[in-house]
Order: C-alpha cells, then sequence, then structure tokens
C-alpha cells in the first residue's frame, strides 16, 4: 500500500494513466518522450509534473513523494528538471532553442534531463520544429515531457507526436473533483458538489470557485446574462460587462507580478542611482524595459482571453443544461443552483433555437482563438443568443 | 560701417524668436523667414544653426559673444526642448540682456518635454512664431486658401476641399501641390483646375468605408474600400471600423430616438456620432443588425488569416451589410 504522499496522488480520475506512469518510473516501457492529452483542468501538467517527479525520485517505490528527488521537482528546483510554462500567448523560438540546447546535457544528479513543457500547443512552428530536432534525436539521458489539449494536428505537430507515447487523461468526473475538494483543501461537501459540476471537470477551476468568492461572484454574474438579453442595446451593454469584467480579472491577477518585475528589473539595470553616470545607465536600458512590457503585455492579454474563455464555458454550460432540460436527458446538470432558470427557459425556447445558442457561444471561443477582438466577438454572440 | 546699418535695420528684426510647434513645415518656413530678414537687413549676415541637444555652454556663449569685425547674426537653436539643464540658464542669461546685432532664433516642439524652457523664453518677452501641427480639418482649408493667397492666387473653400481630399493631410505635399497649380494655371484655382490636375483620393480611412456601408450605400463602400486600400491601408483596421460602424448604429436605434446631446452621456459618445448613426439607423431592423454584426465578426477574423483574400473578405462583408439593411440602399 502507498502512502497517500504519493506524487501521482493529486491526480484525480485517472487510474489508468497513473498505472502506465507508475511502471513506466519503474523502468517499465520508458521511453524519451511522452505527450499528455486530454481536456482543460483534466490534470495534464500535473501529471507531467508527477512523473518527472517519480523519474528522480531516489527511493523505491519510484514517485513516494517523499525523497529529495520528488520533493525537489515538486517544489521546481530540481537541476535536472526544466518546466516551459508560457505565460504568453505562444511559447517563441528563441526560447525552445535554448531549452533544447541545455536538454542535451547530461543528468547533474538525477538519472534523467527533463524537459517538461506545459502548453505545447502554445509552440510556434518553428518553436515546434527546434523542439522536434530534439525529440527526433535525442540525448541518451533526456525525457521529453509535453501537454497538450489533444493529439490533434491543430494542437501538436504530427511529426513530434508520432515520436511520443501518449497518456490520455479523461475528464475527471464531479465526484472525484468533489471528493478531491472535500479531502484535500476541506471544502464544505454542499458546495464542494455544486463547483465540482460548474467547473465541467476542471480540478483547478472548481478549487478556485470553492475558494474564492470573487470567482463566484462572476460566475453568477455570467448566468444571469441570458436572462439580461432583453433587447439590442443590452446585448452592447453586456458585452462590455463581460469584457470589463475578463479584464478586472485579469489585471488582478497580473498587476502585481508586473510591477515588481518591473522595479527588480529597473533595479537589477541601476534606476535610481545617483551620481555621475547613473542617468545615462537608466536611459540605455530603456530597450529592455521596453522588452519586459512587451512579454508582460502578452501575457496579460493571454490571461483576458483565458478569463473570457472561462466565462463562455459557464454561459455554454448553462444553454447546455436547457438542452438537457428539454431532451429529458439522464444527466446531471452543470449549474444545478441555475436550474429555475434553465428549467423556464428550456419551456420557452425551442430546441433547435437552444442549439443554435449554443453553437454561438462555441463559435465566439473559436474566433477569439482566432483572434477575432474579443469585444467584437462577443457583442456578435450575444446578438444571435438573444434572437435565438 | 556694418554696425550702423544694422542698428538702423534692427527694430525690425526681433533679438529673440521661439518657434513653437512640431509643423516641420511651418518650423522650416520661420527659420528661413528670419534668415531672409536678416538677410535683408544685412547683405553679409552669418547664420548659425546648432543643435539645442548637444551645444556646450561654451560654444553658446562664444556663438552669441560680439564680434570682432561687426555684421548682424542669425544663431538657430534647433530642438529647444532637448536643451541640457547646464545650457538654459546660459541662454535665459543672455535673453535678459540680448545683442542687438543678434537674432537667436529657438524652435522648441511645444510639448511636455523642456516645456519651462520654452515658458520662460515667452516670458522674457521672446518673438512667438507659432508651427503647430494643424489638426482640424477647418483649419487645413485655411491653410491651403492662405498658401494660395501667399503665392498672390485665389481658390475657394470647395477648391480647397478637392485638394485636400486628392493629396492628402500632409502640409509639405499640400504647399508644394499649391505652388504648382500657381506655376502652371497663373493662380485662379476653381473646382474645376483642381480635378483636372488632381484626380483620387490620398487618405480613405476605415471609416468612410464603414460609413457608407452601414448607409446602405454599397457602391460608394466598394469605392472607399478600394482608395483605402490602394492607398496602403490595411484591412485590419477597416474590419474594425465595419464592427464599429454596426455597433454605433445598434446602439443608437436601441436607445431610441432623443436628443442627440442628452444621449451622449448615456451612450459614452460624442453627440456628432450619435446624430449620424440616427440618420443612418433608418432602415436596419433588429434581425438586420444581428446579422450584419456577425458578419462583422466574420470579417475581423477574416481579415487576421482566416482568409486568403482580404480584400475579398470586407468586400463580402459590404454585401453582406447590404443585405442585412432592409430597405435597400438609397
Amino acid at each position: 500500500m502507498l502512502p497517500s504522499v504519493d506524487v501521482f496522488a493529486h491526480l484525480t480520475g485517472q487510474p489508468g494513466a497513473v498505472e502506465t506512469l507508475r511502471s513506466a518510473a519503474a523502468g517499465v516501457g520508458m521511453t524519451h518522450a511522452w505527450l499528455f492529452t486530454g481536456p482543460a483542468g483534466s490534470g495534464r501538467s500535473v501529471a507531467a509534473r508527477a512523473f518527472a517527479a517519480a523519474l528522480q525520485c531516489v527511493s523505491e517505490p519510484k514517485g513516494c513523494g517523499v525523497c529529495t528527488g520528488c520533493h525537489t521537482v515538486q517544489t521546481g528546483s530540481h537541476p535536472d528538471v526544466r518546466f516551459v510554462v508560457p505565460e504568453g500567448l505562444s511559447i517563441p523560438v528563441a526560447l525552445m532553442r535554448e531549452l533544447v540546447l541545455r536538454s542535451a546535457t547530461s543528468p547533474a544528479s538525477g538519472r534523467w534531463q527533463v524537459l517538461v513543457v506545459e502548453d505545447a500547443d502554445r509552440l510556434t512552428e518553428a518553436a515546434g520544429n527546434a523542439l522536434l530536432k530534439a525529440v527526433e534525436e535525442p540525448p541518451e539521458r533526456t525525457v521529453f515531457l509535453l501537454c497538450a489539449p489533444s493529439d490533434h494536428p491543430d494542437d501538436i505537430p504530427l511529426t513530434i507526436r508520432s515520436r511520443c507515447r501518449v497518456v490520455n487523461l479523461r475528464q475527471p468526473a464531479a465526484e472525484a473533483v468533489a471528493e478531491l475538494l472535500v479531502s484535500r483543501d476541506g471544502v464544505d461537501p454542499a458546495l464542494a458538489t455544486l463547483v465540482a459540476a460548474a467547473a465541467q471537470g476542471h480540478v483547478g477551476r472548481a478549487r478556485r470557485l470553492a475558494r474564492d468568492p470573487e470567482a463566484r461572484a462572476r460566475r453568477a454574474a455570467v448566468l444571469g446574462v441570458p436572462r439580461q438579453l432583453s433587447g439590442i442595446g443590452a446585448c452592447f451593454d453586456l458585452a462590455s460587462g463581460l469584457i470589463a469584467s475578463a479584464e478586472v480579472e485579469a489585471d488582478a491577477a497580473t498587476a502585481q507580478s508586473d510591477a515588481s518585475e518591473r522595479s527588480a528589473m529597473e533595479t537589477a539595470l541601476g534606476a535610481g542611482g545617483t551620481g555621475k553616470g547613473a542617468a545615462g545607465a537608466v536611459r540605455g536600458a530603456a530597450g529592455q524595459l521596453k522588452e519586459l512590457e512587451r512579454r508582460q503585455k502578452s501575457r496579460s492579454t493571454r490571461a483576458q482571453r483565458d478569463a473570457l474563455d472561462r466565462a463562455l464555458l459557464d454561459l455554454a454550460g448553462f444553454y447546455r443544461d436547457v438542452l438537457v432540460q428539454q431532451w429529458k436527458a439522464p444527466v446531471a446538470p452543470v449549474h444545478e443552483d441555475a436550474l429555475p432558470m434553465t428549467g423556464a427557459a428550456a419551456q420557452r425556447w425551442t430546441k433547435e433555437s437552444t442549439l443554435r445558442r449554443l453553437e454561438s457561444i462555441m463559435e465566439c471561443r473559436a474566433a477569439i482563438e482566432a483572434n477575432v477582438k474579443p469585444r467584437i466577438a462577443v457583442e456578435a454572440m450575444l446578438l444571435r443568443l438573444w434572437q435565438g | 560701417m556694418g554696425s550702423v546699418v544694422s542698428q538702423v535695420a534692427s527694430p525690425k528684426l526681433p533679438p529673440v524668436v521661439l518657434v513653437l510647434g512640431d509643423e516641420e513645415l511651418l518650423v522650416s518656413r520661420a527659420i528661413a523667414e528670419t534668415t531672409a530678414q536678416a538677410k535683408a537687413a544685412d547683405a553679409g549676415a552669418e547664420v548659425r544653426e546648432f543643435d539645442a541637444g548637444s551645444l556646450l555652454p561654451g560654444e553658446l556663449a562664444e556663438l552669441l559673444s560680439p564680434s570682432l569685425f561687426g555684421g548682424r547674426r542669425v544663431a538657430v537653436l534647433k530642438n529647444g526642448q532637448d536643451a541640457k539643464k547646464d545650457l538654459v540658464p546660459v541662454i535665459m542669461a543672455y535673453v535678459a540682456d540680448p545683442d542687438p546685432e543678434v537674432t537667436l532664433l529657438v524652435t522648441h516642439a511645444g510639448g511636455a518635454k523642456g516645456k519651462a524652457f520654452g515658458d520662460s523664453l515667452q516670458k522674457a518677452g521672446a518673438t512667438v512664431v507659432p508651427a503647430v501641427k494643424i489638426a482640424k480639418h477647418k483649419d487645413r482649408i485655411d491653410f491651403v486658401t492662405g498658401e494660395f493667397r501667399r503665392l498672390g492666387g485665389k481658390c475657394g473653400a470647395d477648391a480647397a476641399e478637392a485638394l485636400l481630399e486628392a493629396v492628402g493631410h500632409d502640409l509639405r505635399e499640400l504647399a508644394a501641390a499649391c505652388s504648382q497649380l500657381v506655376a502652371d494655371t497663373g493662380g485662379r484655382i476653381d473646382l474645376a483646375t483642381v480635378a483636372r490636375y488632381y484626380r483620387g483620393k490620398a487618405e480613405v480611412s476605415g471609416f468612410s468605408v464603414a460609413d457608407a456601408a452601414v448607409a446602405g450605400d454599397t457602391a460608394a463602400a466598394l469605392e472607399a474600400l478600394h482608395w483605402a486600400l490602394h492607398t496602403g491601408v490595411d484591412p485590419v483596421p477597416i474590419a474594425d471600423a465595419l464592427a464599429d460602424g454596426v455597433r454605433t448604429v445598434a446602439r443608437v436605434a436601441a436607445a431610441g430616438r432623443g436628443n442627440a446631446y442628452q444621449m451622449a452621456a448615456t451612450l459614452g459618445m460624442p453627440a456628432w456620432k450619435i446624430e449620424k448613426a440616427q440618420r443612418q439607423a433608418r432602415g436596419w431592423s433588429p434581425d438586420g443588425l444581428v446579422s450584419a454584426m456577425r458578419a462583422a465578426a466574420e470579417c475581423n477574423e477574416a481579415v487576421k488569416g482566416g482568409s486568403e483574400d482580404r480584400a475579398y473578405a470586407i468586400e463580402r462583408t459590404i454585401f453582406a451589410f447590404a443585405k442585412a439593411r432592409q430597405g435597400g440602399p438609397r
């Protein structure tokens, strides 16, 4: 019996994947490149991290969770494990080249040199090719762990996919997520059940909803949108509201780190210094500060899009519930607390119009992904939701 | 000898001139006029130009101190906003007691940078020559008519309007066009003259495309679109303008009839925009607006890489607008 601190313990509802990874870490079926796929929130990066820890584990059984190897990987300080966590919209080729170069060195202390790329679907084409070269002819003791929503060519280049062993994670059941929230975070069981369903299998989102009252307030506001669509003018006002709330959410997430990064860099470049040459040094640093600002801008754009996407998913859940009730399908609702509203809507709308509405939300998400101005996409969507 | 002559002429020439603004043409004109005046007063006048950003206080003192041979001098100090901290007091000390034989001309971009220096020059009695960038349409018309007058010609407001549309907003190009027209035609400029020498549109923004498209004038919208693309306007702002056009009409239409000035605050847009949208809103039904907005969103995706031919994507959106709009073109 394994202790509960085991590195795979946080991988909720994925017994098959855990089995595969555990035996690979023990030496059965190990290979140099792995691709973790699964829907958002299913724990792709959790799985990759746990596997990396198991690979560097220095005791038995592999992945004990208490030895220095497991511990340092999980805190992100192991010298032979590198994480690529894109904060911006994409992973640039320059970063990838640098990492590929580093990955070619032999491990310093552990058994493997591990490179974890979270969100490998954000690799640019050039960055993907740089990575491909390393995955094609891997150094002897190097392991690549890639995470992507699916192994579809849209998400991960076919050339990389074909050189990876794929570990498919499924969407964890709402019960499993609720159980995890109760046991690990001490959330009230009733609340845990509600948010686990509302998060649609996304563990991180469920925890956020359970812990952060502001996140719950935002969700409630989004669920109120369908009822407020009373006319064309309201559509535009609600669109402004949705965009503004996504901006506020993103700002709250990034503003603090932006400011501290900036001041750290300014200090490093000699800002606030006095004496001869101090002013000149700061002037010369303007370019680097610009570069930092550019990166921060990209990060905040992504944070805004992610926040908006969460809102759109909540909204999609609403229309899904309406559809479920219209068909009297024997599946659990996503938004249990919005059942009176979805029930009323199910009476009033035709199935076709509900489906059209659901479609327009999905189209809006795709449009924002394709770089359409979020405002325009959301306005077009809300107008169609109103029209039915 | 020179000194006697120039002292007689000096009352006409201001000792300190401040050219305030960043319109390049007007600044260089002011410099040319001042040097011409100095040369008229004394043919042997010496003109020297410096950049305030790199000038050292010592050099300035040398520049402004009396010459052994006398004679009029013009010192042009460009980019006065960049003057260093140690240079400014030297200049101000000189301005308090200027040499009547020397004309000091300082150009200043007029922005926030080095504002204190510009202000104190004005306070010290410098002659100010404005050279601010022209931003308003009416001022541009005035510039064109004034330009013709300066060159000894005459031109009506309609001709000036036509010339502006054909040449664009760059003052240097406008001035060149004016002098060319006066040289070619002898000075009497009317609409027909402009039409004979100039054709087309120099600057078409996405908004003129959107205005025509939303108003249901497909032909004008397509024409404006092609002029805009022809002059190098990127399709992305045009697509944004199309979406903005639909949004404005929809919001104004939804707000109902009313006084544009009273609605300005609640809708958060200027009154003229509301008035225009109220006119455009005729002929639009709610369903039409929904499909137009959808077309605008699709267009936005198309111009950002979703479509092979971005111009065609916008064209299609203009047709989609026409179809969505009830009543058809008027």
